[in-house]
């Protein structure tokens, strides 16, 4: 028979427990709120950099001879993958899923005799990788956004591909997030950005206006005017692009995570007062079996007289 | 034709600004140029300095930009800016203590950090000019 103290112990114990995740659920419901709004906000520059960057390459000669962030410098020996997880856990599936995704793409890379190397953003994903890829893990860059993630974050993530493609360390690089669909489902997504390749999500997140115009746009064919030259701006627009990219896939990420924390520990406070009733009736049958025994007992001493 | 043209300022972070303006004075790499309704279709890179957006014949609107590129078209104009900062509602202590911050930056700075360090002060020190200078103005 169970112990009476230790089962109201246990219940203590999962009420506190209770307490926390349903604490944490707030948290995280206040942050993805917050994180959703940035991304909301920061849409409108990735997407207007988008059609600038249309307008100009449509000018330009494709394949090799173009700027090599846009082309590729030829080869496709060196793969570069940046995976983006969170420095924190208890979030669910949500780190994990984003490595599973990796390690997937490290062992297809890897089974096609390319060489990989990996750039980590946050704690998490660094300490999942190490275990079976730690040669192949170059840097890890953590605490990004810890208070507010700002476009000084993304750059600075920039600037470290930018000159690692520069002194020729990799041909080609490709993040890999999870997209923010809800606060139940994300998306782990890779998507490549050298060279790069305007991905399918812009697509996707167009809205009716930017439709209209973007066919607007292309019926006038609009013969551009450059200052100073196309090749010229291109040099500036594609490192500042790539920065782009990577903070949208930051800011994605960002509620992306805290989405899935909220899930989390929502279920785990729904366990947790599931658990409590559980607990609590059989502490209650468990009283109520003592007291009868003690009843039976006395009663039989009586009749014993 | 319209009388106005729609001018949009982008920061990475967010939108700043979109509405139907008359004449907007963006500062280009090569030079400053207006934008009037039905300008011919232009891309620019842009060096840092000021916008400015004018009604009624007189500049209503000064924005600092650090730099970025500018899309003209002629019902719209497009501003990407790497950075914005409203001259109206600057103010002048936060702009001094970024000019001293980003200066003790390039004194911490090792040799390679340098040009980046320099830079961020010479875009603070030309903000703090166009405060001036929008202020006397």
């Amino acid at each position: 028979m169970p112990n009476l103290k230790d089962l109201r112990v246990r219940i203590d114990s999962v009420k506190s427990t209770q307490k926390i995740t349903s604490a944490m659920k707030m948290v995280a419901a206040a942050k993805l709120r917050r994180a959703q709004e940035q991304a909301e906000a920061a849409r409108p520059y990735s997407e207007r950099m988008d059609r600038m960057l249309g307008s100009l390459s449509e000018g330009l000669p494709t394949g090799a001879g173009g700027p090599e962030l846009l082309a590729g410098n030829g080869k496709d020996d060196v793969h570069l993958l940046v995976v983006m997880t969170s420095d924190r856990g208890l979030c669910g599936g949500f780190n994990s899923s984003i490595v599973r995704g990796a390690l997937k793409i490290i062992r297809g890379l890897l089974d096609d005799g390319k060489d990989v190397k990996v750039l980590c953003v946050g704690r998490k994903g660094r300490d999942i990788l190490r275990r079976d890829f730690r040669s192949l893990i170059l840097d890890t860059f953590e605490d990004l956004g810890r208070k507010r993630l700002s476009f000084a974050d993304a750059t600075t993530v920039g600037d470290r591909i930018l000159s690692m493609f520069e002194a020729d360390e990799f041909d080609v690089c490709t993040i890999i997030y999870n997209r923010f669909q809800s606060a139940m489902t994300q998306i782990v997504t890779p998507q490549q950005l050298i060279p790069f390749r305007a991905s399918d999500v812009d697509q996707a997140n167009d809205t009716g206006d930017d439709v209209s115009e973007a066919t607007q746009d292309g019926s006038q064919k609009a013969v551009y005017e450059f200052e100073p030259d196309e090749q010229e701006i291109l040099e500036d627009l594609l490192p500042r692009n790539l920065s782009v990219q990577l903070f949208r896939a930051l800011l994605e990420n960002a509620a992306s995570e805290q989405g899935a924390r909220m899930t989390a520990m929502d279920n785990a406070t729904r366990n947790a007062g599931e658990m409590i009733d559980d607990l609590t009736v059989t502490y209650n049958r468990t009283r109520q079996a003592f007291i009868t025994k003690e009843l039976i007992e006395i009663i039989s001493g009586a009749e014993a007289l | 034709m319209a009388d106005t043209v729609e001018f949009e300022l982008v920061a990475p972070e967010e939108l700043l600004f979109s509405e139907p303006v008359e004449l907007v004075v963006v500062p280009g790499a090569e030079g400053d140029f207006g934008v009037l309704p039905g300008h011919s279709p232009l891309i620019s890179t842009l060096r840092t300095g000021v916008i400015s957006v004018y009604e009624n014949d007189a500049v209503n609107r000064r924005i600092f930009v650090s730099g970025g590129f500018a899309k003209v078209t002629p019902e719209r104009c497009t501003v990407l800016a790497d950075e914005a900062v409203a001259l109206e509602s600057a103010n002048r202590g936060d702009v001094e203590e970024r000019v001293n911050a980003a200066r003790a930056v390039l004194d911490a700075a090792a040799d390679d950090d340098k040009e980046n360090a320099a830079a961020a002060l010479a875009i603070s020190e030309a903000l703090l000019l166009a405060l001036d200078t929008a202020r006397q103005a």
